[in-house]
């Protein structure tokens, strides 16, 4: 029974780090109905953002939180500019266009990331240095607790929390919500439009520049294809959720932790990555929107 | 960087050959004085990059070395390197392309053996000779009468590291962890398993996973509450070195077993400390006083700046042993290379003295590794 709840934990711990990229994911569709394929990518850039942050400023020499809170700050900033740069030049030159281009730029962004990633950092995994090193585990009832599960998980469910304030509480999230419902609209209405857009990419890339230094910082292998797996299935935990739900995002993603670490300890481990998919086509089958989904008829 | 323009300059010279459309039949060019082109396949780049890097360096130390001293009985040797990014798929293409447009005479790879089974055939097919510097899957060269390998083979590595585990550090309850993605992992699982379970020891509980996670906690959970005394990794070093991690994280004391994909700077970069007090298998030790490993480690050196790995050493050793066959070869057709390298006897090579048995596998001893304060250290020699 420990046993069993030891599986829990670590399948929580797993699906918060699916949920911090997941919340990007999520937020940009919201707002824009654009899958941005290169998410993932963005979160291996935050990582390696962090990477060199570190050893430029030898944070590994000496680790605590203020390390890591450096890392995570400069990871953030860094892939804030990305999102920026991307939003920019790759998808406002089609704001206009057929949906379809977008999702093929979309994928073109990824691969470019991707590829340009092998050149510069080169394509051998790198470590990841060890800027905040908790020491000790907690056991409760003799379950393991790891600090950083913990703070992951915090930091997941807070961001949630602040996403959740931010879009529903304030006058940005007002203008976001106007912009996602229509924005040629929310233009008219004296939105600058254009601007929101670009924030929202900024803001998922801050996120998924988080993620890419709290997951690194658990599993310190790094390399310019890191972004994929995760990429995709946090995208099916979004979609899971109800794709552009906040929350939604965020349990879509514990439920695909857990469900991979339960049939990896109790089933097959070699159809983990498949079961993402799976447990995706089931729940779409029922609900369609996803568990929080809200059914929207679709414009053609 | 050196590896990302090497890749570049790769690509732009693969287009070039591509756009000029030249196709050459094997052999090549057979002037008198004109180079001799040997192929090489490796992972430059992917996830095992430093198993493709590290036998290319080891390859190219020898070309070198052959050209400086008057080549292959006056001629060149001209090295022909593809990259396959660790895909077997394209080591398939990038074998085709050698034989077909480049006209190598010989080809030289792969290390992991998923990827030689996928160029195999197409070697044998073509019926030019292929020496696999360090896949140690029996099936490598069963696929043909061309397919040659300068290192050991897998139920030899199982054995060594099974009794190791019986009769070095006297323990009977063992976790096995596979990657069942990876035909050598597979294969060495099941060697260490029957010679482990034939001395008496016992396996409490077998896990898998696919190269390429990153998440192992769930079996290594599983693993934990069976207590086992080791646990047999056979995996690749990207992959060991996070399970190492894991396993601590999730309180699992007992050392880690492992075979020669171990091998790599990066296992103890990524690993860090909870490798120490682990144990693998591999071609040879950096610290053997012979002269002939010795001169290999400062050769080494001196031009790449880091001491040589065992995949290093086997490449080296593979390219050495063709340049070899070629000289005793009657004329440089794929043919006549193959019969050579067949008869090749008593080479010494950086990793042993090197014969060609009938199966066309190399005889030779394994060292055992010891992973201390995150060095290797020469543990024994197990001599087949």
């Amino acid at each position: 029974m420990v046993e069993f709840f030891q599986h829990i934990v670590n399948g929580l711990s797993l699906g918060s780090t699916y949920a911090l990229i997941a919340l990007g994911y999520t937020m940009v569709f919201g707002v824009l109905q654009l899958i941005n394929f290169a998410h993932g990518d963005v979160f291996m850039l935050g990582a390696f953002i962090g990477m060199y942050t570190a050893y430029a400023l030898a944070l590994h020499t000496s680790p605590s939180l203020a390390a890591l809170m450096i890392t995570l700050l400069a990871a953030m900033a860094g892939c804030a500019i990305i999102g920026f740069l991307i939003e920019r030049f790759a998808y406002r030159p089609l704001r206009n266009a057929p949906r379809i281009n977008v999702l093929i730029t979309a994928v073109g962004v990824s691969l470019f990331l991707e590829f340009s990633g092998q050149i510069i950092f080169g394509a051998d995994p790198k470590f990841f240095p060890q800027v905040y090193q908790p020491q000790g585990d907690w056991m409760i009832a003799g379950v393991r607790l790891n600090p950083l599960q913990v703070i992951n998980f915090t930091i997941s469910v807070t961001l949630m929390l602040v996403l959740q304030f931010v879009v529903f509480k304030t006058r940005l999230g007002r203008a976001l919500r106007a912009v996602s419902f229509n924005h040629e609209l929310a233009s008219l209405m004296g939105i600058p439009t254009n601007r929101i857009i670009s924030l929202t990419f900024v803001l998922g890339s801050i996120l998924a520049g988080a993620a890419g230094v709290l997951v690194a910082l658990s599993y310190p292998k790094i390399d310019p294809l890191m972004g994929i797996m995760p990429g995709i299935k946090a995208f099916a935990a979004a979609v899971l959720g109800g794709i552009g739900n906040i929350t939604g995002a965020v349990i879509g993603s514990f439920i695909l932790g857990l469900a991979e670490q339960l049939i990896v300890a109790y089933g097959a481990p070699t159809y983990r990555d498949a079961l993402a998919f799976v447990i995706l086509i089931l729940i779409l089958l029922v609900k369609p929107a996803g568990i929080m989904g809200v059914h929207r008829a679709e414009k053609v | 960087m050196v590896t990302a323009k090497k890749f570049l300059f790769a690509l732009l010279a693969a287009f070039a050959l591509t756009l000029s459309g030249c196709k050459k039949a094997p052999g090549g060019d057979q002037s008198a004085d004109a180079p001799i082109r040997v192929g090489e396949v490796g992972s430059l780049t992917g996830l095992e990059a430093t198993f493709g890097t590290s036998t290319h360096q080891g390859i190219e130390l020898a070309v070198k070395k052959i050209n400086a001293e008057g080549g292959i009985n006056g001629r060149k040797v001209d090295l022909i390197t593809l990259d396959n990014q660790g895909k077997a798929d394209e080591a398939a293409t990038a074998t085709t392309r050698l034989v077909t447009q480049d006209g190598v005479v010989a080809i030289l790879g792969e290390v992991a053996s998923s990827r030689s089974l996928a160029m195999a055939p197409i070697a044998q097919s073509y019926k030019v000779p292929m020496i696999s510097p360090s896949s140690t899957n029996p099936a490598v060269t069963q696929q043909g009468d061309h397919i040659f390998r300068v290192c050991f083979i897998d139920p030899f590595q199982g054995e060594v590291m099974a009794k190791f585990a019986l009769n070095g550090l006297k323990i009977e309850r063992v976790a096995i962890m596979t990657d069942v993605k990876n035909d050598y992992s597979i294969g060495l699982v099941e060697f260490f398993r029957k010679n482990f379970v034939e001395g008496g020891g016992k396996i409490v509980m077998e896990q898998s996973y696919s190269n390429g996670d990153t998440d192992f906690k769930a079996q290594l959970t599983s693993i934990a509450s069976h207590n086992p005394e080791a646990i047999f990794v056979p995996g690749y070093y990207g992959d060991v070195a996070l399970i190492a991690r894991q396993a601590r994280e999730v309180g699992i004391k007992a050392p880690l077993l492992g075979g020669d994909g171990w091998d790599s700077p990066k296992l103890l970069e990524i690993g860090g400390a909870s490798l120490n007090g682990s144990y693998f298998s591999s071609h040879y030790s950096p610290q053997d006083t012979s002269p002939r490993i010795q001169g290999f480690i400062k050769e080494f050196k001196d031009a790449y700046g880091l001491v040589p790995d065992g995949l290093a050493a086997t490449g080296h050793d593979a390219m050495l042993v063709l340049a070899d066959a070629m000289k005793r070869a009657k004329s440089l057709t794929p043919s006549d290379i193959r019969d050579a390298i067949a008869a090749t006897k008593d080479f010494p090579g950086v990793t042993g003295n090197i014969t060609i048995d009938e199966n066309r596998n190399a005889r030779k001893p394994a060292v055992v590794l010891k992973i201390e304060d995150q060095k290797l250290v020469y543990e024994t020699t197990i001599n087949p």
